[in-house]
C-alpha cells in the first residue's frame, strides 16, 4: 500500500526534476564557482540562474538581493543577528510567542545576554496577532521586527505586509520567516516594506542543507559568516553549488504549481478537516480558518495523547505530526497551542496533517477511514473518557 | 519517533487490562494534564489475604504511558499489597525490556498509581505534588514549582543540593540550563527580600555541567543505596566550592563534638529534612551513630524507590554540613 505523507511541514519529498537537475553538479560540474577556468564559470552561471528562479518566486526586484545559505535557521540568525549589529543606538526586538525556535531561541538568547531587549506578542484563540500589543510596542528604540508570515503547527498567516509597513513608521527593520509559506502562497517583495525573509529548500520539494535570505537592496547588512567573498561578502563560503541550483530549480516548480497548491490541495486539506469532523467527535480545528495555509491542517483531540494517535496512525501507514510534548521529547505541549490558550487536554492530543502537491484523493480517504477507530479506542483508555458505556462527558469546546 | 521496545509496542497497541473496575477497592489516580500523562489504577484487594485479585488501568498519555499502566497491572495482580509495594519504576521499566531515558517517568507514575492505590486501600491520603509550573527534569517529572519551592524552604544555593533535595537534574541533567536558571531566580528573590546573604547566593555559569554529569546515574545506583564517601565530596578542581555549604572543605575547621552533641545535632538535621521527606511520602530515622558513620532507617515511599540513594547522599550532604565533619550514612533494613 502507497504509505500516507501527511507531514510536509516537517519536510517535503525532493521532486525528481529537482534531483534530476543537481546531480551534475556532483559529477561534471564539480567545479569552484569563484574559479576563472571553465570548470568555474559554468557552474557560477548555474549558480546566477538559480538566483534568478528564487527571485521570481519571491517577486523581487533584483537578483542580488537573495543570499543563499544551508537554510531557514541559519538565515533567521543572520537576519536577527545582522539587524542588531546594523541598527546602533536601537536595541529593542519584537517578535511574537509562537515563533519557530530558530527565532524564539536567537532572541531569548540576546535577551539573556543583555544584547537586546524583546517583545514577545501574544496570539488569540485563533492564532491571531495580537495588533494592538504590536501597534504599543512599537517606538524608536526597536531594531527589529520580525515575524513569521504562517504559522507552522497551524498554517496561521500573520498579515506581514501591513506589519511591516507600521514598522517601517518608527524606522525599524522588518524581517520575516516565511519557511512555511514559500511556495504555498503568492510572495511578491517588491515594493513591499519587508526588508529581510527567510526560506528553506527541504519545505519546497529541495534537499535540506539549502536555504535563502532575502535581504532588499539599500538594507543594511551585517555578516555573520566572514572569511570569504562569496554571496557579495554577505555570506562566507564556498556556494553549495548543487544545493542552490537545486533550490532554483523546486522554485521554479513552486511557482508552475501555486494554483494546484491553492485549489486542489487545499480542496483535500478542507476535505480531510470536514471527513474528520463529522466523524470523531470532540475535536476542534487550531487555528484562523479563514486565513491560513492551503495545506496545513491541525486538529485538538480532546482526552487523548498526540503521540498515541501517532503510533497507531504509523502502524496504519500515515505519517502526520504532533503538537504533543512527548513526540518531542520535551514533555511540554506546543508553544504555539500553549500561546493560543489551547486547553491542556487538548493540546497535548493535537494532530497536524499537512499536504503537498504530492498529495493524493487517496490519502484522505484513508486518513478518514482509520482514524476515527484509533480515537475510539484511545479514548476508552482514558481517564478523562467518561466510560466506554456512558455518553461522553460534556464538552463545549470553545474554539470551535 | 522513539525507539519503543517490542514488548512496549506490544503492550501499547494491546494493552491488558485497560478498563473500568468497577468493584475496585484500591483506586490510585496520579499524573496532570499538564505533563501529558495520567494513570487511573483500579485493584480489587482481598481484604483478608491483602492479595490484589484483579487490576485494571485507564491512562491519558503517550506510548510508553499506556504500556507502563498495563505493564504495572501485570505485575501486581496475585501480589500481595506487601510484595507489591516491592515493586520499583525499574521493575516496570524491564518488564517492558526498557524504555528510552526520557520516558522514564511513564514508569515513575505507574509506580506513584500503585503508591496511591494502596494509600487508597489502607485509607491513608496520597498526594501529587507534580502540578505546578513547566516541567524542568523530565528524568523525575519535577516541576518549576517544586523546584522552587525546595530552594526557598531550604536556602539551597547549588545544583547539587537542588538535586539532592527534588531530584531534579539527577539524570541526564539536559535540564541543567532551567535547573540552573530558576536557582539563580529564586535565590535572587531571596536576596531582595533579605533572606539570603548575597554572597551565597547561586551565580548562574558559576557551575560546570560536565563536572556534575560524573554523578553516578540513578539508574545505575538504584540498588547500591550506601554512598561512599567519594561520592559525597567530589574533588572540584575546575571552580571553586560554593560558598557556605563546603562542609567537606579541608580549610573547614572541625570542632571536636562529643557523641552526645554529635547525635543531638543530628537529630536536628533529620528532624529539619523530614519535611521534604514526607512531601514524597517518605520518611527516616536515626538508628545508630558509630564515629563518623551514620546508620538511618528509610521508610514509607522511599523503601524501593529507585532515588533512595540521592536521598541518601542529601541527608549525608545535610549532616555533615551539620556537624562540620565528613560522615558516611549507611541506611538499613527493617531488623
Amino acid at each position: 500500500m502507497r504509505p500516507v505523507y501527511l507531514d510536509n511541514n516537517a519536510t517535503t519529498r525532493v521532486d525528481p526534476q529537482v534531483v534530476e537537475a543537481m546531480l551534475p553538479f556532483f559529477t561534471e560540474q564539480f567545479g569552484n564557482p569563484s574559479s576563472i577556468h571553465s570548470f568555474g564559470s559554468s557552474v557560477g552561471g548555474a549558480v546566477k540562474a538559480a538566483r534568478k528562479q528564487v527571485q521570481a518566486l519571491l517577486g523581487a526586484e533584483f537578483d542580488h538581493e537573495i543570499i543563499f545559505t544551508s537554510g531557514g535557521t541559519e538565515s533567521n540568525n543572520m537576519a536577527i543577528l545582522s539587524a542588531l549589529e546594523a541598527m546602533p543606538g536601537r536595541d529593542v526586538i519584537i517578535t511574537t510567542k509562537v515563533e519557530h525556535p530558530a527565532v524564539l531561541s536567537v532572541c531569548e538568547y540576546l535577551e539573556k545576554t543583555g544584547r537586546a531587549k524583546v517583545h514577545y506578542i501574544g496570539v488569540d484563540s485563533f492564532g491571531r496577532l495580537d495588533l494592538e500589543a504590536y501597534r504599543a510596542a512599537l517606538s524608536d528604540r526597536v531594531a527589529l521586527v520580525t515575524l513569521m508570515w504562517a504559522n507552522n503547527e497551524t498554517g496561521t498567516i500573520f498579515p506581514v505586509e501591513p506589519l511591516a509597513e507600521l514598522a517601517k513608521e518608527v524606522g525599524a527593520l522588518f524581517h520575516t520567516d516565511a519557511v512555511q509559506a514559500v511556495g504555498k502562497v503568492p510572495i511578491t517583495l517588491k515594493g513591499s516594506a519587508i526588508d529581510m525573509l527567510s526560506l528553506s529548500g527541504h519545505k519546497l520539494h529541495a534537499p535540506k542543507g539549502i536555504g535563502a535570505l532575502y535581504v532588499k537592496r539599500g538594507v543594511r547588512f551585517k555578516p555573520q559568516m566572514r572569511g570569504g567573498h562569496q554571496e557579495r561578502g554577505r555570506r562566507a563560503g564556498t556556494e553549495n553549488a548543487p544545493g542552490i541550483v537545486a533550490l532554483g530549480k523546486a522554485a521554479e516548480l513552486a511557482m508552475a504549481a501555486m494554483a494546484d497548491e491553492q485549489t486542489r490541495v487545499k480542496a483535500l486539506r478542507d476535505r480531510l478537516e470536514a471527513g474528520i469532523m463529522q466523524r470523531v467527535p470532540n475535536c476542534f480545528v487550531n487555528g484562523d480558518k479563514y486565513d491560513r495555509l492551503p495545506n496545513t491542517c491541525n486538529v485538538a483531540f480532546e482526552f487523548v495523547e498526540g503521540e498515541a494517535i501517532l503510533l497507531h496512525l504509523t502502524r496504519a501507514g500515515i505519517a502526520a505530526s504532533s503538537g504533543s510534548a512527548c513526540t518531542s521529547g520535551s514533555l511540554e505541549p506546543s508553544h504555539v497551542l500553549r500561546a493560543m490558550n489551547i486547553p491542556f487536554t487538548a493540546a497535548h492530543g493535537s494532530i497536524r496533517f499537512s499536504f503537498s502537491r504530492e498529495s493524493i484523493d487517496e490519502d484522505v480517504d484513508r486518513v478518514i477511514e482509520v482514524l476515527p477507530g484509533i480515537l475510539e479506542k484511545l479514548r476508552t483508555l482514558s481517564p478523562f473518557w467518561a466510560g466506554a458505556n456512558e455518553a461522553p462527558k460534556e464538552f463545549k469546546p470553545v474554539y470551535a | 519517533m522513539w525507539d519503543y521496545s517490542e514488548k512496549v509496542q506490544e503492550y501499547f497497541f494491546n494493552p491488558k487490562n485497560a478498563g473500568v473496575l468497577a468493584e475496585a477497592n484500591a483506586v490510585g489516580e496520579v499524573g496532570a494534564i499538564s505533563c501529558g500523562d495520567a494513570l487511573k489504577l483500579m485493584m480489587k484487594v482481598d481484604p483478608v489475604t491483602n492479595v490484589i485479585l484483579e487490576a485494571k488501568f485507564q491512562t491519558f498519555g503517550c506510548g510508553s504511558a499506556i504500556a507502563s499502566s498495563s505493564a504495572l497491572t501485570e505485575l501486581v495482580i496475585g501480589k500481595t499489597i506487601e510484595e507489591a509495594l516491592k515493586l520499583t519504576n525499574q521493575d516496570i521499566a524491564d518488564f517492558l525490556g526498557g524504555l528510552p531515558p526520557e520516558k522514564m517517568h511513564c514508569s515513575v507514575m505507574g509506580y506513584e498509581a500503585l503508591q496511591a492505590a494502596v494509600a487508597n486501600f489502607r485509607g491513608e491520603t496520597w498526594t501529587d505534588d507534580h502540578e505546578e509550573g513547566a516541567l524542568i527534569c523530565k528524568c523525575f517529572g519535577v516541576d518549576e514549582g517544586m523546584v522552587e519551592r525546595a530552594v526557598r524552604m531550604n536556602n539551597l544555593t547549588t545544583i547539587e543540593q537542588v538535586t539532592a533535595y527534588t531530584k531534579a537534574g539527577g539524570g541526564c541533567l539536559t535540564c541543567f540550563d532551567a535547573l540552573e536558571g530558576v536557582l539563580a531566580k529564586v535565590n535572587a528573590e531571596m536576596v531582595a527580600e533579605g533572606v539570603l546573604d548575597p554572597a551565597k547566593a547561586y551565580k548562574l555559569g558559576s557551575v560546570d555541567p560536565l563536572a556534575l554529569k560524573k554523578k553516578p546515574t540513578p539508574k545505575a545506583a538504584a540498588p547500591a543505596p550506601v554512598v561512599s564517601l567519594g561520592e559525597i565530596a567530589p574533588v572540584r578542581t575546575s571552580h571553586p566550592a560554593p560558598a557556605g555549604v563546603s562542609p567537606l572543605d579541608p580549610a573547614t575547621p572541625t570542632p571536636a563534638l562529643t557523641n552526645l552533641q554529635k547525635i543531638r545535632l543530628i537529630e536536628q538535621a533529620i528532624e529539619e529534612l523530614r519535611p521534604n521527606l514526607r512531601a514524597d511520602n517518605g520518611d527516616c530515622e536515626l538508628v545508630d551513630v558509630d564515629g563518623s558513620t551514620v546508620y538511618v532507617r528509610l521508610s514509607g515511599a522511599c523503601v524501593g524507590c529507585q532515588m533512595a540513594s540521592v536521598t541518601v547522599s542529601g541527608i549525608q550532604q545535610r549532616l555533615a554540613a551539620k556537624i562540620g565533619s565528613p560522615i558516611r550514612v549507611v541506611p538499613v533494613g527493617k531488623n
